[in-house]
């Protein structure tokens, strides 16, 4: 086997394979700590308040939120943008780097998945709402009825509707068939019981044959393949929510890579928040190392800086275009009443990821956690910018409005935190959190022993 | 129905398992299954098997899935429920691109996963006989089955390639 002598170990410790399964299953076992209930108490109140802000949207009505007749956009669909954006990450760690053969990605790729999937169930709830009449949402499906009317396939929303259905689903199926192979792992460290019942049920009998593994292998190969141009194809249609419509600000050609960059770079920003956090809680620090973390934070040199020449792109073709009113647009996004909001969104994803190109701050687990909050911010407030502000000067002044959130907008956004949370804290107490085969099949290429033993 | 006799044996690590499989395939030892907590590069070489053809599974449902995706939406807006974007062309077919391709993803994702599913019978309730519960932790596990007569012969053959606890399992099929 092939020993690297320049790179880190990816997993560091001696570690023998029955090791790793035992320091993974480890935090499913024994009653879960204080710090577990408190999260999971916390993140079902949040869930709770959510679930109450929806129920006055639909019981008195979309009044309720800031939203005007300029403003026809705000939190929520800022929300839906950002929330698709941080599932990015999973497909990109699990199918991208896959095909790239970028083996660090053992260590976080099932954690970062099943933050897709929890991210995308978060996104798909603003659409919903925003319908203001949750029992009509199966009109955006095509079915034969009796009004004789079918959806419009023209629309960009009714590919968003294919395409944030499709991801999800996609991301579903890849995730739960990498995970079988570790249920199995779990099934037969249970003794007798009716956990074990469930796991063996969930682990869809699993055992390990060298033809399952090779055509596991080969289907999830190709699972890669397949998932690959799907999330860049599912931002690429949020984008176009707003590049096919006619809003100076809106309609441009640059927002497809634009908001697939940014979306991989929110997302991974996310999952550097949770992972850095997680690693501590359940004891991964051997799994989860600085390599790691520098693996991924260049990954955030990267596509935050492709983000960063989008806006300055963006504001060139303003001025180069010679037409006024796109140029005001840009203006009176940096200098209009909303400039605040442009200028914490430049300073979060411009500047601060700037900080990585430091080889003590890329490595440091303190400075990425802060740095990672920023980020979520600012793409948050990119989403935020590029609705709100271009829509609150309308084409007519008379029309110019503000937008402000009331109090039930910021209930669902919290909600979905809720939502986001209570999945997650289920998810690391039940099911293993890396990727137990994955990581056991690249011990040889980093462990120390190995390493040793090879001198 | 008789019951069905097999011989296992295990190895500790990937590689002496694959020297293993090669020495008992010299003495014509034909080898059941062999199972393993990752998967191991180069053991489906050794053991000759075929290649698999869910990626073909995958490209025939994902054709499927244009095909399906492209013609409803032409049907819809040319037949079922012709609407006039401004006298645009009724076939507009750069704007049915997004939905062809994320159904043919979807058809391509569900027949490589039920294919695998089904082709290694597995699926929620398979209720698949498990040899060894370390085989999903740490042994690469070789299991031969046993005709009349075969079994001490296959324990020592076994034994001989430096399997460790060599074991005799009766199943019922």
């Amino acid at each position: 086997m092939y020993v690297s002598p320049v790179r880190e170990p990816l997993i560091s410790g001696e570690k023998s394979y029955s090791k790793v399964t035992e320091e993974i299953y480890a935090p499913m076992t024994g009653r879960p700590g204080k710090t577990w209930y408190a999260g999971l108490t916390l993140a079902l109140i949040a869930l709770m308040f959510g679930l109450f802000s929806i129920f006055v949207t639909v019981w008195d009505g979309i009044g309720t939120w800031g939203l005007n007749r300029t403003i026809g956009w705000g939190w929520g669909i800022t929300n839906f943008v950002w929330w698709v954006g941080i599932g990015h990450a999973g497909t990109f760690i699990s199918a991208i780097l896959l095909l790239f053969r970028q083996k660090w990605r053992t260590s976080i790729n099932r954690s970062a998945e099943a933050m897709t999937i929890f991210a995308v169930m978060c996104a798909g709830l603003f659409p919903l709402i925003h319908m203001g009449r949750l029992p009509l949402g199966f009109f955006i499906f095509p079915y034969p009825n009796t009004r004789d009317v079918w959806v419009n396939f023209n629309s960009p929303l009714l590919w968003d509707v294919f395409a944030i259905s499709t991801y999800l689903t996609v991301s579903l199926l890849f995730w739960y068939m990498g995970l079988i192979p570790d249920i199995g792992t779990i099934r037969d460290r249970l003794k007798n019981g009716i956990k074990k019942k469930i796991y063996a049920f969930l682990s869809f009998g699993w055992t390990g044959s060298a033809r399952h593994w090779m055509r596991h292998e080969s289907m999830s190969l190709i699972l890669a393949g397949l998932a690959a141009p799907l999330v860049l194809s599912v931002h690429t249609i949020v984008s176009f929510d707003f590049a096919t419509s006619v809003i100076p600000g809106w309609h441009t050609t640059i927002f497809p890579p634009y908001f697939v960059s940014g979306a991989v770079f929110s997302g991974f920003a996310m999952v550097l928040t949770l992972m850095i956090i997680t690693r501590k809680a359940i004891n991964l620090e051997d799994y989860i190392t600085k390599s790691h973390l520098e693996s991924m934070n260049k990954i955030i040199i990267a596509t935050g800086s492709i983000v960063g020449i989008a806006y300055i792109t963006e504001l060139f073709i303003a001025w180069y275009s010679g037409v006024i009113y796109e140029q005001y647009a840009f203006i009176n996004r940096a200098f209009g009443p909303y400039w605040w909001a442009y200028w914490i969104m430049m300073t979060c994803n411009v500047i601060t990821p700037q900080l990585f190109w430091i080889k003590s701050i890329r490595r440091s687990f303190t400075a990425t956690f802060i740095i990672s909050i920023f980020v979520n911010i600012g793409m948050w407030f990119e989403r935020f910018v590029i609705i709100v502000t271009s829509l609150h000067r309308d084409f007519l002044p008379s029309s110019w409005s503000m937008y402000s959130p009331t109090w039930v907008e910021v209930g669902i956004y919290l909600g979905t935190f809720g939502l986001f949370f209570t999945l997650f804290f289920l998810f690391i107490r039940f099911f293993p959190v890396i990727a137990i085969a994955e990581v056991k099949s690249v011990l040889k290429t980093s462990a120390e022993k190995f390493i040793k033993k090879g001198k | 129905m008789k019951n069905k006799t097999y011989v296992s044996g295990y190895f500790p690590d990937d590689k002496d398992l694959i020297i293993a499989i090669k020495e008992l395939q010299e003495k014509n030892v034909d080898i059941t299954d062999v199972r393993t907590p990752f998967p191991v590069h180069g053991l489906d070489k050794v053991l000759k098997m075929r290649r698999s053809r869910l990626p073909r599974a995958g490209f025939i449902a994902g054709t499927i899935g244009a095909v399906i995706g492209f013609g409803f939406q032409a049907w819809v807006f040319t037949e079922a429920w012709p609407l006039n974007f401004g006298g645009k062309p009724y076939l507009s077919v750069p704007s049915f691109v997004p939905v062809t391709f994320e159904l043919t993803v979807l058809f391509a994702a569900f027949a490589l996963v039920f294919g695998f599913l089904l082709r290694s019978h597995l699926g929620p309730g398979a209720d698949n006989h498990i040899f060894d519960e370390e085989v999903t932790n740490d042994r690469f596990q070789i299991l031969l089955e046993a005709k009349d007569g075969q079994v001490d012969s296959l324990q020592e053959s076994l034994q001989s390639v430096g399997a460790l606890g060599v074991q005799l399992h009766e199943v019922k099929s």
